[in-house]
């Protein structure tokens, strides 16, 4: 029997094995095609203090090996997720996650106080890196003072794992790693989208209502896993790899790379059954070469 | 309803226009039951460009041979892969999903189904199912010419069909809005077609006090309702075509 078991900070994983917030929906969409429980866990849709309505459609384009999208965080508020998803959640056996996204500091902070009072929400990933609304996200997370005044302020309210998720969108995304884990962060997940942009040639128009957007897929993953490589090396918690992560020896090359975990997002889109895919695959891939836990796999590319 | 993740095997392809396949697919295990206005999320495999399923709404369902009929235009490289599968090739498929039209009880109303071009393909397994309750309904079809048409026959063998061509080479001259059938009493129009057809066939049935059905197909991703992608603003915000829809009642819609 081979230990597939990972640490996140206080979190406990069955398996490195997550799903990327706002490709997942609350999980209960994929019930059909994969058995949650089996998941190490998931993270559900980007969660505001407030009701959004997002972006005007279109939000979304698909491109060459992958999609952009302009969502904009649609959400029906913390309050109506703690009241209405939390208790369709709480009973699972697994991680559910809430990532949690802000306008402001304040709205942070008091979206993280109201997470941090759900028991079975063992965890959030605080998004300082969606491209694709206006003030906050992805301002928050391209610079290291910015980035690191809203974690520490996060850190305070919140006592739970703290996964801090940055985005690609950056000159140096290990200076900004470095910052997040000066300021309290548990571990960060790694990319967000990368700013995309997709224009219609015969109507001379862009694509996106938002003219740009975040994008995600096959494409995106060998920026990803050299991302998650410089990371990896440049802090001591650990990293959960996100980017283009599509079938099992994705997920492993990520592993490899340096990540403790992995976030399945586009992927989802593509085969809604693929999270517990990748699942076996890791376990056969253990087994396949002789190794007892996942553990010998994290950070252990030969280089 | 429960969805699945089902390998289809293309039972035949029938060349209906210049433009567009009719896939008759197969299943080894027995289908979920699918309803008419519902649709399929297939898997286009073999092209680098393509990372997205395509949603293709139901054309045909017959439960008892395990068959699923689905139209394909071909507008991108995705639909281009699906119009070239040949007998025997197989196609993963998401299905079913999206709500469907209301079925009527039966009773003494009317019912008109106005389709436009190939977006008339789901009005055809609508129509089957409301000749086999013994509904009263008759078919109006819109297209630029005769020759984008496609299945007449089948069609015409389900009841009533009306045309309209821009060209005049079929039916009345002109759009499906101002055909001279809808002189007559009808008391829900159900409509799947082009944007500005479907806008217009809207604003006439409020105009005239018939309900009226629409079926959407905003770009989407997930076909689930989990990355909010194919949004339409409704009056209550935005609601997912894939999992609130694609069947919407104009008086949902801030049409």
């Amino acid at each position: 029997m081979v230990k597939t078991n990972v640490k996140i900070g206080g979190l406990e994983l069955k398996n490195p094995v997550l799903t990327a917030s706002g490709t997942f929906g609350y999980g209960l969409e994929f019930a059909d095609f994969v058995d949650l429980n089996k998941l190490g866990g998931f993270i559900v849709k980007g969660t505001t203090l407030n009701h959004r309505e997002g972006n005007a459609y279109p939000r979304s384009a698909e491109t060459p090996m992958g999609m952009l999208n302009a969502v904009g965080l649609q959400n029906k508020g913390v309050d109506y997720f703690a009241q209405n998803i939390y208790p369709q959640l709480k009973d699972l056996d697994t991680n559910v996650i809430v990532n949690v996204s802000g306008a402001c500091i304040e709205d942070y902070v008091a979206c993280a106080e109201k997470v941090a009072a759900l028991d079975k929400i063992p965890a959030i990933e605080l998004n300082i890196s969606c491209p694709n609304v206006k003030q906050g996200g992805m301002a928050f997370g391209v610079m290291p003072a910015s980035a690191a005044e809203v974690v520490s302020a996060v850190r305070k309210a919140y006592p739970k794992t703290l996964i801090v998720k940055l985005s690609p969108n950056v000159t140096d995304i290990a200076e900004i790693a470095r910052a997040v884990e000066g300021a309290g962060a548990d571990s960060v997940s790694l990319i967000n989208t990368l700013l995309g942009m997709a224009i219609d040639s015969e109507k001379r128009r862009p694509i996106l209502s938002t003219i740009t957007g975040g994008m995600s897929g096959p494409a995106v993953k060998p920026i990803a896993l050299r991302m998650v490589w410089q990371v990896a090396k440049a802090v001591k918690i650990p990293v959960v790899g996100i980017g283009g992560i599509t079938n099992g020896a994705d997920a492993v090359e990520f592993l490899l790379a340096g990540a403790s975990a992995i976030e399945v997002g586009t992927a989802n889109f593509m085969n809604p059954a693929v999270t517990g895919e990748i699942v076996d695959y890791i376990e056969n891939y253990l087994v396949r070469h002789n190794m007892s836990s996942v553990d010998e796999l994290i950070g252990a590319l030969q280089v | 309803m429960k969805k699945v993740l089902v390998d289809l095997t293309v039972k035949e392809v029938l060349h209906v226009n210049a433009n567009c396949v009719l896939l008759v697919m197969h299943s080894e295990e027995p289908l979920p039951m699918t309803l008419p206005g519902q649709f399929a999320e297939l898997r286009v495999d073999n092209t680098p460009s393509v990372v997205l399923r395509r949603p293709i709404s139901v054309h045909s369902f017959d439960a008892e041979k395990n068959e699923i009929g689905f139209l394909v235009q071909v507008v991108g490289d995705g639909t281009r892969w699906l119009a070239s599968l040949k007998e025997g090739d197989k196609v993963n498929t998401l299905m079913p999903l999206g709500n469907g039209f209301t079925m009527p009880e039966k009773s003494g109303k009317r019912y008109l189904l106005v389709g436009g071009g190939v977006g008339s393909a789901p009005l055809y397994y609508l129509a089957q199912e409301l000749k086999e309750i013994g509904c009263d309904f008759a078919l109006l079809i819109g297209a630029r010419s005769a020759k984008d048409l496609y299945r007449r026959d089948a069609y015409e063998a389900l009841g009533r069909v009306e045309y309209t061509t821009e060209d005049g080479s079929l039916g009345e001259r002109g759009y499906v809005t101002n055909h001279s059938m809808l002189a007559e009493k009808f008391d829900r129009i159900y409509t799947c077609g082009p944007k500005p057809m479907m806008l217009a066939v809207a604003k006439y049935a409020r105009e005239n006090g018939i309900e009226c059905e629409v079926s959407l197909e905003n770009k989407m991703a997930c076909g689930l309702g989990a990355c909010l992608c194919c949004v339409e603003d409704t009056k209550e915000g935005h609601r997912c075509v894939c999992t609130d829809g694609p069947v919407f009642s104009i008086d949902e819609l801030k049409w």
